[in-house]
């Protein structure tokens, strides 16, 4: 059965190792939902989180894959329950005199931010898991949504232990 | 003392105990080769890079150590990949080290500019682009670890000609500490335990035995094992010669092209043990029809090789050779009578063989008689297509490290250049390499190399006048059609071999064979080039349909006893 996965990867921080990981999923045939990366406290060391389509049999050859790159130090999936999750997105919204108020009030029931205002639209900024992401996009969309951007969904364990 | 990288790298390729290297220079690696100069490096010039990447291929195949090939930027980088490729696949420890463009020009699409660790990076096991002379000493040491540890693989080092003439202090470079990198050597007590209990109960046992088995020198082990338990013995084609193919136990080459006895054995086994084999599909027929009753027991020091195709029952990750041993401790059981005699009764029922027809030279016959005539002990490269089918099904390979040919990635034009590495290797064992006429011309220019070093290589061509391995596909499945498979235009290679200064000759009876393989064996200064011209409509049998279960054979041969 094909399920979204998430998995957390560390990694050296060297020149190509994006494209390293990336290049694998093409190269496999793996489909990534949405992967995203930053430096970890250590700088010589990022950190992945990729969010993988797939069954079960294809989800451990992308964890062995991922784990035969040199690069890598180490993948660990991560369970829905067993993690806390976050996306950020950023929507640029078309406002006019009416609808001012109404967009603000969905903001704040969203914990979202207005980061920038003019005449014509708002940038609103919120955080939050994929379901409240996309509930917001949706509440937003009949106003006219110019532009959005988002992270990717990046994803930490729960409790005290750690992937290293 | 400060010294350039180029001077740099020289020392370190002679510290990780490089011989040879294989190579053409051009402008981007040109300080590497004055290096080399001054120190007395052993280069051999090839005639093209791909040829150069076989050649380390072929050497490191045959003797175990780190091939070491070098190319120029952009073009003679590129010119590696199928090479690169073709050792990473069947795992095979080479080192490439590729000039690049000064660093500064680099992403500026310079003369002779390739993005060369991007083209690279799906064919090898690991790459580098080395932007700092500071980096180079322990990049190389990284390098050649890699390459040579864990499954071994291609590995190659890009290096800018500026770092190539930076000079720094020359520090040696600290132990290898890859923090992403730990092969797991030993496999796990409880996982050895399972398979052994599993092993010392069945009824119905098959050894089914890949390149690994020979990679990580576990033959004996591997012998041991197989008379200790009177188990049967098949190979996939990078396993033959890991057990000797005249033993009572060996059931030869399976898959494909196998024998039917191996196959069956294998469709009606309890209990298979894959010994450094990958489940290739070339092997396994549709998976879910692969040996359906057997427990199944995968031993590779690759984990992502478990499980890939066929779930496995039993993985044990892990260095073959050392978990074999363990079995060998403790492996108790009775000789499987009744399994061996019907295993007897298959290989009498459907035995390997070919029709013989009157006056028609047969393929099988000429490799037939290569094997007899060297004993089953030339160290022989094959390249791609029917031969090589009928090398694996008719050479009988006594030892390991003896079979080299590029089983993964199927590479035409292998062949030659890896016999050509395999003789500058200095074994006392003859090097032979059998070829077609569709593969032989993919890296002809090697002549060349071999003639010039005076290498006493023994090229027999199976000359069918065809893309023989196509035409039969396009006979079988393609109802006749014949396209583009016909090599009508072939020049005469026997006159091709004496253009080059080679010995050439020509055979079209059957009575003339062994004449010829009798001139080219006793010929010790010189490549012998012999153009047997045989029947161009001979098939491979027998051969599983693609798409059905291994033991669905066509084309076998039956006798009954
Ligand atoms: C570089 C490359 N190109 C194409 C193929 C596809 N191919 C596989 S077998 C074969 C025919 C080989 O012909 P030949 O070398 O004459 O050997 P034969 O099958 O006749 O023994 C071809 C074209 C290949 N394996 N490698």
């Amino acid at each position: 059965m094909i399920g979204r996965h998430t998995v957390g990867v560390l990694v050296a921080n060297r020149f190509g190792v994006l494209a390293r990981v990336s290049g694998l999923f093409s190269a496999r045939g793996f489909n990534i939902a949405s992967l995203a990366v930053g430096e970890t406290e250590d700088p010589s060391v990022s950190r992945m989180t990729i969010v993988v389509e797939a069954d079960g049999p294809t989800l451990e050859q992308v964890k062995k894959q991922l784990n035969r790159l040199i690069d890598v130090i180490k993948v660990q999936e991560l369970t829905s329950d067993g993690m806390v999750d976050r996306e950020l997105i950023m929507i640029k919204v078309s406002i006019s005199p009416e609808t001012r108020t109404e967009i603000l009030q969905i903001a704040e029931i969203f914990r979202a931010k207005v980061v920038d205002i003019n005449q014509k639209s708002f940038i609103i900024e919120a955080t939050g898991d994929e379901n409240k992401i996309v509930a917001l996009v949706e509440l937003l969309r009949p106003f006219g949504i110019k532009e959005v951007v988002r992270t990717g969904r990046i994803a930490v364990s729960r409790g005290p232990k750690t992937i290293a | 003392m400060k010294k350039t990288g180029a001077d740099i790298l020289v020392q370190c390729l002679l510290n990780e105990g490089v011989e040879i290297v294989f190579g053409c220079p051009g402008g981007a690696n040109l300080p590497i080769y004055d290096a080399m100069y001054r120190a007395g490096v052993r280069h051999i010039l090839v005639r093209h890079e791909q040829g150069g990447a076989h050649m380390a291929d072929g050497y490191a195949r045959a003797t175990g150590k780190v091939g070491c090939c070098m190319a120029t930027s952009g073009p003679g980088a590129t010119n590696l990949v199928t090479g690169l490729g073709t050792a990473n696949m069947d795992s095979v420890p080479v080192v490439a080290i590729t000039g690049q463009v000064k660093s500064w020009l680099i992403g500026n699409d310079a003369f002779q500019e390739a993005d060369v660790v991007g083209i690279t990076r799906p064919v090898t096991k690991h790459n580098y682009l080395v932007k700092n002379v500071d980096e180079l000493a322990q990049t190389i040491k990284d390098a050649f670890h890699i390459a040579r540890t864990g499954r071994p693989g291609a590995v190659l080092v890009d290096i800018p000609s500026d770092v190539q003439l930076a000079e720094t202090e020359f520090i040696q470079p600290r132990e290898v500490s890859l923090p992403g990198y730990k092969p797991r050597v030993e496999g796990h007590p409880g996982q050895i335990q399972r398979a052994i209990d599993a092993l010392n109960a069945a009824e119905r046992p098959v050894l089914y035995v890949g390149g690994g088995a020979i990679s990580s020198g576990a033959c004996p082990e591997l012998l041991e094992l197989a008379e200790k338990g009177r188990i049967p013995v098949t190979c996939t084609t990078m396993g033959l010669g890991a057990f000797p193919g005249g033993h009572e136990l060996s059931l030869g080459m399976l898959g494909m092209h196998g024998s039917q006895y191996a196959n069956n054995a294998v469709q009606d086994s309890d209990l298979l043990i894959a010994v450094g084999a990958r489940f290739d599909d070339r092997v396994t027929g549709q998976p879910e029809t692969f040996a359906p009753q057997a427990k199944k027991i995968h031993i590779d020091i690759d984990p992502a090789a478990i499980s890939k195709t066929v779930p496995v029952d039993i993985p044990i990750v892990g260095d073959v050779r050392d978990v074999l041993v363990q079995f060998n401790r403790q492996i108790n059981r009775e000789e499987p009578t009744e399994w061996l005699n019907q295993i007897e009764k298959w290989r009498r029922q459907h035995p390997l063989k070919w029709k013989s027809e009157d006056g028609k030279l047969l393929p099988q016959y000429v490799i037939h008689r290569i094997s007899e005539m060297t004993q089953g002990n030339a160290i022989v490269a094959s390249d791609v297509g029917q031969h090589q089918m009928w090398v694996g099904q008719y050479y009988r390979f006594n030892r390991p490290r003896h079979f080299l040919q590029s089983g993964g990635l199927g590479t035409m034009g292998f062949g030659l250049p890896a016999a050509i590495g395999a003789a500058f290797a200095g074994l006392p064992d003859p090097v032979v390499c059998i070829s077609g006429d569709g593969s032989i011309q993919m890296c002809i220019q090697e002549f060349a190399t071999a003639v010039y070093h005076r290498l006493p290589v023994k090229l027999f061509i199976i000359n069918n006048g065809h893309l023989g391995m196509v035409r039969q596909w396009q006979e079988l499945f393609y109802g006749n059609r014949i396209m583009a498979s016909d090599m009508t235009g072939n020049p005469d290679f026997a006159r091709v071999a004496e253009a080059y200064g080679a010995v050439g000759l020509h055979v079209e009876h059957a009575e003339e064979v062994d004449a010829a393989i009798d001139k080219a064996l006793s010929t010790k200064d010189n490549l012998v080039v012999v153009d047997f011209i045989v029947e161009p409509y001979e098939n491979v049998w027998p051969m599983v349909k693609p798409g059905t279960a291994i033991n669905d054979m066509m084309g076998t041969i039956s006798e009954m006893a």
